[in-house]
C-alpha cells in the first residue's frame, strides 16, 4: 500500500513477468503453443486446456472500452468522481483499468470507444498499465 | 440429489434486525439459531449438524454446546447459505447428520465481533483490481451494466424501477428496513454513488441473522409447522474477479446453478409460483431472470418495469423488498431462504395465494458463485 492508502500490487513468481514488463514499457499476455488461447490474469499454464506449454508475448496495447463505472464514493489514493473501467484488448483478453486524458463523465467515455494502453509509475517497483483514448 | 427426500422443518431470523449496537456476531447467530430451534420444538441436543459462513463453524458449534457429526463451513458470499441448504440435503441423505443447523449472523452495521471479509481474498483482485480504484461492493459488482445496457437497450428508469417495484413488496412486511413508496424519480435523484447507480438501487447494510434446521423428509412430519421440502438444488462458481467474468450480460455461475436445480427438482418456469433473486444491487433480478430462463436475454427491464413482477403481476419476485428494501445485513441468502419458507408455510405478510413452489435463487462474491434452491410444499 502507498503513503496514500492506494493497493499496490505484489507479485507473485507467476505474475512477476508482467510486472517486469509493465516497468520497461511492455503490456505482456500469455499464449498457448497447445492450443492457441491468448490469456491474462498471468499463470504458468493453459486455463483453456491445461497445457503448461505456454510463452509470455507482448500485447499490442490496443483495445476498447467494454464496460466501465463512474465512482463517487470517497477511494484512497484517487480523486472521486473517477472512471474503473474493463478494456477488451485486440488480442481478446479483458483487463480492468482507469481511463486517463479525458473527462470523467459518460458524454466523454463511450462504450466501445479505441484505447491504448500508457503506464503509471506508482514506486520504484511497480508500475501500473493503464489506458487512454487512442491517438 | 434424491427429491423431496429433506425439509426444512425450523425456520426463524434473530430476534431484532436493522441497528444491533449491543449485540456480537456470534451472538446474532446463536439468537437466530435459538429461534429457529422454538420454532419446530427442538433443544440444541437434537442437533448433530452444522452449517455457516463468514464466520468459523467450529466456534458456531462450541457456542451452541452442539458436539456435530457433519460440519460444512463453506463461505462463498451472500449464496453460501444455498449452498449449505444443497450440502445439508446431500449429508441427511447419507447418514452423514439427521438435524442440520444452518445459521447466519452478520454485524453488517456495527462491526462488533466481526473480522474482515466473510470471504477469502483473491490475490489476483488484489494485484489485477485494487489497484484500479475498486473497494466496496458498489465499485465491481456494478462494472458489468454499462455493457449490458449498450447491447439490450437498458434504460436508468429500468434499472430504477426494480427497486420501485421490491419498495411495493417490502410495504407488506412490518420487519422490513424501508417500506414508504419510492417512484422512478426518487431513486434517479437519489445520491449517486457509483454511475449509473444511485443510492437506491445499492442494498442497504444493517445486521442480523437468521437460521434453518432441516431433517429428513420422513422426520417432517412430525413436527409443528408445515414441512418446506427440498425439490431441487444447484450450485456453481465463475470468478473472483469482476473483470474477468466471461459474458458481462449473462452469469455463468447462475446459469449452471439454476439449470441444474431446475432439471434436479423437475420443474420448468410455468410451476414456478413465487421467486426470490438476490438482489444486492438493481441489476441482479434482471441477470437472475434471464439467466435462470424465464425470460429471453435483454428482456427483463421491461418485463420489471412493466410491472410483471409487482404485487398481483404474473411473477412474484423477491417478496419481502429484498436486499434493497428488506434487510442485506452483508449476505442476504438467508433472507432470502427465509422468506420462501415463509411462502410455503403461507406465512409470509406478502402471501402468494396457493403457492406450491418457490424459487430461490442466490449470488456470492460479484457474480463470483451461486446458488439455487427449489423448495417445495407437496410431494
Amino acid at each position: 500500500m502507498s503513503s496514500d492508502g492506494r493497493v499496490i500490487p505484489t507479485p507473485t513468481p507467476e505474475t512477476q513477468h508482467y510486472w517486469d514488463g509493465a516497468k520497461i514499457g511492455e503490456l505482456r499476455l500469455q499464449s498457448c503453443n497447445s492450443c492457441g488461447k491468448v490469456y491474462f490474469p498471468p499463470r504458468p499454464f493453459c486455463p483453456e486446456c491445461g497445457s503448461r506449454d505456454v510463452v509470455v508475448m507482448k500485447a499490442s496495447g490496443r483495445g476498447r472500452l467494454f464496460s466501465y463505472v463512474i465512482n463517487h464514493l470517497p477511494t484512497p489514493g484517487f480523486e472521486p468522481p473517477f472512471a474503473i473501467a474493463v478494456v477488451e484488448l485486440d488480442e481478446g483478453p479483458r483487463l480492468m483499468s482507469n481511463i486517463v486524458g479525458c473527462p470523467q463523465t459518460p458524454e466523454a467515455l463511450k462504450i466501445d470507444m479505441p484505447l491504448e494502453v500508457t503506464f503509471e509509475t506508482l514506486n520504484d517497483e511497480i508500475t501500473l498499465p493503464q489506458f487512454k483514448p487512442a491517438s | 440429489m434424491k427429491r423431496n427426500a429433506t425439509a426444512i422443518v425450523g425456520a426463524a431470523e434473530s430476534t431484532n434486525m436493522g441497528k444491533l449496537p449491543n449485540m456480537s456476531q456470534i451472538q446474532i447467530h446463536a439468537d437466530s439459531a435459538l429461534n429457529a430451534l422454538a420454532d419446530c420444538g427442538l433443544t440444541i441436543n437434537d442437533i448433530d449438524g452444522v452449517a455457516t459462513a463468514g464466520h468459523n463453524a467450529v466456534e458456531l458449534a462450541h457456542y451452541m454446546g452442539i458436539t456435530p457429526t457433519w460440519v460444512d463451513g463453506t463461505s462463498v458470499g451472500g449464496c453460501s447459505f444455498m449452498l449449505h441448504v444443497r450440502h445439508a440435503a446431500a449429508a441427511i441423505e447419507a447418514g452423514l447428520c439427521t438435524t442440520a443447523l444452518i445459521t447466519h449472523g452478520e454485524s453488517g452495521r456495527h462491526w462488533i465481533g466481526r473480522h474482515g471479509s466473510p470471504i477469502f481474498p483473491s490475490l489476483f483482485q488484489m494485484q489485477f483490481e485494487q489497484p484500479y480504484g475498486v473497494s466496496r461492493p458498489p465499485t465491481m459488482f456494478t462494472i458489468p451494466v454499462m455493457r449490458y445496457m449498450a447491447d439490450y437497450g437498458l434504460t436508468e428508469e429500468q434499472l430504477a424501477s426494480v427497486a420501485v417495484v421490491q419498495r411495493e413488496w417490502a410495504g407488506f412486511h412490518p420487519r422490513a428496513s424501508f417500506r414508504d413508496p419510492i417512484t422512478v424519480d426518487d431513486v434517479l435523484g437519489s445520491k449517486m454513488i457509483c454511475y449509473p447507480f444511485r443510492l437506491l438501487m445499492c442494498c442497504l447494510v444493517t445486521d442480523g441473522g437468521g437460521a434453518l434446521i432441516m431433517t429428513s423428509a420422513e422426520r417432517a412430519k412430525d413436527f409443528p409447522n408445515k414441512p418446506v421440502y427440498i425439490r431441487g438444488t444447484g450450485e456453481s462458481a465463475e470468478t473472483p474477479l469482476i473483470s474477468q467474468m466471461a459474458d458481462f450480460t449473462s452469469s455463468q455461475a447462475f446459469r449452471v446453478a439454476g439449470a441444474t436445480a431446475f432439471e434436479n427438482a423437475g420443474i420448468s418456469h410455468g410451476d414456478v409460483d413465487h421467486l426470490m433473486i438476490y438482489d444486492a444491487f438493481a441489476h441482479l433480478p434482471l441477470y437472475g431472470l434471464e439467466d435462470l430462463g424465464f425470460v429471453g436475454r435483454g428482456e427483463a427491464g421491461a418485463f420489471i418495469a412493466d410491472g410483471n413482477t409487482r404485487p398481483g403481476g404474473q411473477l412474484p419476485l423477491n417478496t419481502n423488498g429484498g436486499g434493497l428494501s428488506y434487510m442485506h445485513s452483508g449476505m442476504y441468502g438467508m433472507y432470502a431462504l427465509q422468506e420462501g419458507v415463509r411462502q410455503m408455510r403461507g406465512t409470509s405478510p406478502a402471501q402468494i395465494k396457493d403457492a406450491e413452489i418457490s424459487v430461490v435463487h442466490g449470488v456470492g462474491g460479484m457474480f463470483a458463485a451461486s446458488g439455487t434452491i427449489v423448495m417445495s410444499n407437496v410431494t
